[in-house]
């Protein structure tokens, strides 16, 4: 599909530190993409670029193929991690106001917050002061500032933070229903394991560079280890040349959990044919990686190369 | 863009201009004010009612008392009885004083003259005494000198000075130092007080901005410069708004209340206490700001003309309407709203650079500082000397010329200078919000930093 963002070849810095060290990123049209990385990393950097808050030192950005402009910020709903609202403002006028300034006419603004108000059932808070709601309403108050001009690319901050389960739940279908309609999604979060269900892309970000990005899929089979796991019951002692043992916890009434990696050209049904002769097999599935734990690899391996820069 | 700019003047405007404590000190400082007025008034009107009695125990054989003139604010009386009951009898006859002359007294050295009052006495009071008693004395001299009564009173003349002022073209007005003075003072204090009450109020603003960190969704909407411009222009028009409600506001209030206080066979309280609308130049000049300066003014002119006619009082007012009105009405407008936005960016860069209100005070001050300055400066050199080099070079810089030109305009300023004076002024608010709008788009976005000035010097040279 086609991207609706290009990042080519993003620098900047501050007086003191490089922000973003040369990223390059493409997000397709329509899909959910995860924005990841330790706090710190360039994240917000990326992101302040893209809502056209700071500007570039080199490299661009192209919303739609066209290098991006004060007329895209129509298009872009931004929620950032820091929330706030005018606290003595009422929410109706606030929500109008904002709503305002990224170009909607005062009518269609109105009627789309009664709309929001309505849908998230809030309609009585509209007279209320902001200050005077809890902090889970006016996250909910912002969400609803944050999509109401219909970006066609809408980018949330930690979204999730700061929402009780019940909330947080409510704005991950209503994030699954605007993509449904047609909008493209960035999550930016360093919680990786809250988001990576929904993301269809990811990009890892860390120390100011991409460090892997690609559909969620491909990047989990590119960092498969050929590792299986075990339940079963019995005593499980391999001496086996195809295959080893990472890791066995032995469990209640002679129960077993093992982790054993497969060697190079072995299948895993050569692996459960031996199993079934030695052991009584309840469970047997592929360990697929986690990003968390993808993301740990990849810094891993990239850390002496960036540590090697640094100190020259 | 320039809606958006009107979308966040108009929500600075409206936020402020609807809030319970606006519309309460919208409403309550005419209130105010106009009481104020309305005592002042009275105590004027009083005051200027009330004879003093002051009794006169003349031993010294010189028939002094005879020579002493009664005023309608100073009777004398000759008292009666030995000097012991003098002093208890004044007391007692509810009277101001005593004037006790000793046995003999030299008419060409009168010493020893004393002056006994009820607690102490006023300055006032004692300098018409002692003029009475100067006035008696020389006339006693002069008699002495084979004067008769008649070459006397041929003598006495009493001279009103009417001073005219020419301007180059040789054309003449009536001109009254007071008046100009009042005028100059009345408009500075307005500039001066607009600018720090609602620069004030742009720097708090920007300031909860930051703290509600809303700011990172305004900037994704907003060019920092039109958010900051917006402020700016909201919370002017906020000030506006306000000022000019006051005028009406007591304008109303008090020509309805002053009529009930003074009575028509009073003219000069009328006209000492009755606001400056009375007058056509002080109402044009100070129609954004005629309370807490015109009061001033107002009171100025009171007591020190208490002492004159009523027809010389309303030469007063009438030379106002002898002053350069368009001239004056012109530049005051033009360094009412230079002078706002010139520190109001300021203010708004200040609001910007720290985190924590209390962290404002080191950056305030270099900017209070010309401001405080200017208006110190001002209303004393400057007023005194408004051609001067001081009021020359203060009017020329863009930091002290809204306040220091405004005193010098109703005195008249040379046009080249006005307009030298103008074109600076606007090159220094085009600096300072050029500065301000660095400083404010870096500083917004800038939390959990003790910011220093080096700080901000860095901020400047930022890229976009």
């Amino acid at each position: 599909m086609k991207p609706i963002l290009e990042a080519i070849d993003v620098r900047k810095a501050y007086a003191n530190h490089v922000a973003l060290n040369g990223v390059s990123l493409a997000i397709p049209e329509g899909s959910i993409f995860g924005l990841l990385g330790p706090n710190g990393a360039g994240k917000t950097s990326l992101i302040r670029i893209i809502t056209q808050i700071t500007g570039a030192d080199e490299g661009e950005i192209r919303f739609r193929g066209e290098r991006l402009n004060p007329s895209h910020i129509a298009q872009i709903g931004y929620l950032p991690e820091e929330r706030g609202l005018y606290k003595k403002m009422k929410v109706g006028e606030q929500l109008l106001y904002l709503a305002q300034l990224r170009g909607l006419s005062r009518s269609d603004a109105t009627a789309r917050i009664k709309h929001w108000l309505n849908r998230f059932e809030i309609k009585e808070w509209a007279s209320k002061n902001v200050e005077d709601l809890s902090k889970g309403m006016q996250q909910k108050v912002q969400f609803i500032a944050t999509v109401l001009h219909e970006p066609s690319l809408i980018i949330l901050d930690e979204p999730f933070s700061g929402f009780d389960p019940i909330n947080a739940n409510l704005i991950k279908d209503e994030i699954l229903e605007l993509r449904k309609q047609g909008a493209t999604i960035i999550f930016s979060t360093h919680r990786m394991e809250s988001v990576e269900e929904m993301c269809d892309n990811i990009a890892l970000i860390n120390r100011s560079r991409k460090v892997l990005d690609g559909p969620v899929g491909v990047i989990r089979d590119q960092f498969k280890t050929n590792t299986y796991e075990v339940e079963g019951k019995g005593k499980l002692i391999v001496v086996h040349p195809d295959f080893e043992v990472v890791e066995q916890k032995e469990r209640e009434n002679g129960h077993f959990y093992a982790r054993v990696q497969l060697h190079a050209g072995v299948r895993p049904n050569d692996l459960l044919r031996y199993l079934i002769g030695a052991v009584e097999v309840e469970a047997f599935r592929e360990k697929i990686p986690s990003i968390n734990e993808i993301f740990i690899r990849r810094v891993r391996e990239t850390m002496p190369e960036t540590l090697v820069e640094e100190t020259v | 863009m320039a809606s958006k700019f009107l979308l966040v003047a108009q929500r600075e405007y409206l936020t402020r201009v609807r809030k319970r404590a606006f519309i309460i000190l919208t409403l309550a400082v005419p209130l105010l004010l106009a009481g104020f007025g309305v005592f002042i008034a009275k105590i004027a009107s009083s005051d200027n009612d009330t004879t003093d009695v002051v009794e006169v125990r003349d031993d010294s054989g010189l028939n002094v008392a005879s020579h002493l003139v009664s005023t309608p604010q100073l009777r004398f009386e000759t008292a009666t009885g030995t000097l012991a009951d003098a002093k208890k009898g004044f007391q007692k006859a509810k009277h101001d004083g005593l004037v006790y002359l000793p046995a003999g007294l030299d008419v060409e050295k009168p010493q020893g003259v004393q002056f006994f009052g009820k607690g102490n006495i006023s300055l006032k009071k004692q300098l018409a005494v002692e003029n009475a008693l100067n006035k008696a004395f020389s006339e006693l001299k002069m008699q002495k000198s084979g004067l008769s009564q008649d070459q006397l009173d041929r003598l006495r003349s009493k001279v009103d000075l009417q001073a005219i002022s020419l301007d180059e073209t040789g054309k003449e007005a009536d001109s009254n130092a007071l008046a100009t003075s009042g005028t100059a003072y009345a408009l500075a204090l307005a500039i001066y007080l607009f600018i720090f009450i609602y620069g004030v109020q742009i720097m708090r603003g920007v300031g909860e901005e930051k703290s509600s960190r809303i700011m990172e969704v305004m900037l994704s909407s907003v060019k920092p410069f039109d958010l900051m411009m917006g402020k700016i222009v909201g919370i002017a028009a906020v000030g506006l708004t306000q000022f000019l409600m006051w005028g009406l506001l007591s304008f109303g209030v008090s020509s309805v209340l002053l009529p009930m206080v003074t009575k028509t066979d009073k003219p000069k309280t009328e006209v000492a206490a009755s606001p400056a609308p009375d007058a056509p130049g002080a109402a044009a000049t100070t129609a954004d700001e005629p309370q807490s300066a015109g009061e001033r003014f107002d009171k100025g002119v009171d007591s020190s003309t208490k002492n004159m006619d009523p027809g010389k009082r309303m030469n007063i007012f009438a030379t106002l309407g002898n002053l350069p009105i368009g001239t004056i009405l012109f530049g005051f407008i033009i360094y009412f709203l230079g002078g706002y936005l010139l520190y109001g960016a300021l203010f708004g860069a200040v609001g910007a650079a720290v985190d924590d209100q209390t962290d404002t005070q080191q950056f305030m001050f270099p900017i209070t500082m010309p401001l405080i300055l200017s208006y110190i400066v001002g209303v004393s050199v400057i007023l005194r000397n408004p051609d001067g080099p001081v009021a020359f070079w203060m009017s020329m810089i863009p930091f002290t010329s809204p306040i220091a030109m405004v005193i010098r305009l109703p005195f008249g300023v040379p046009m080249w200078q006005l307009a030298l004076s103008i074109f600076l002024l606007i090159l220094g608010f085009i600096g300072t919000v050029w500065v301000a709008a660095r400083i404010y788009r870096v500083g917004v976005l800038m939390y959990g930093k003790k910011v220093t000035y080096k700080e901000l010097g860095k901020w400047m040279f930022y890229k976009g």
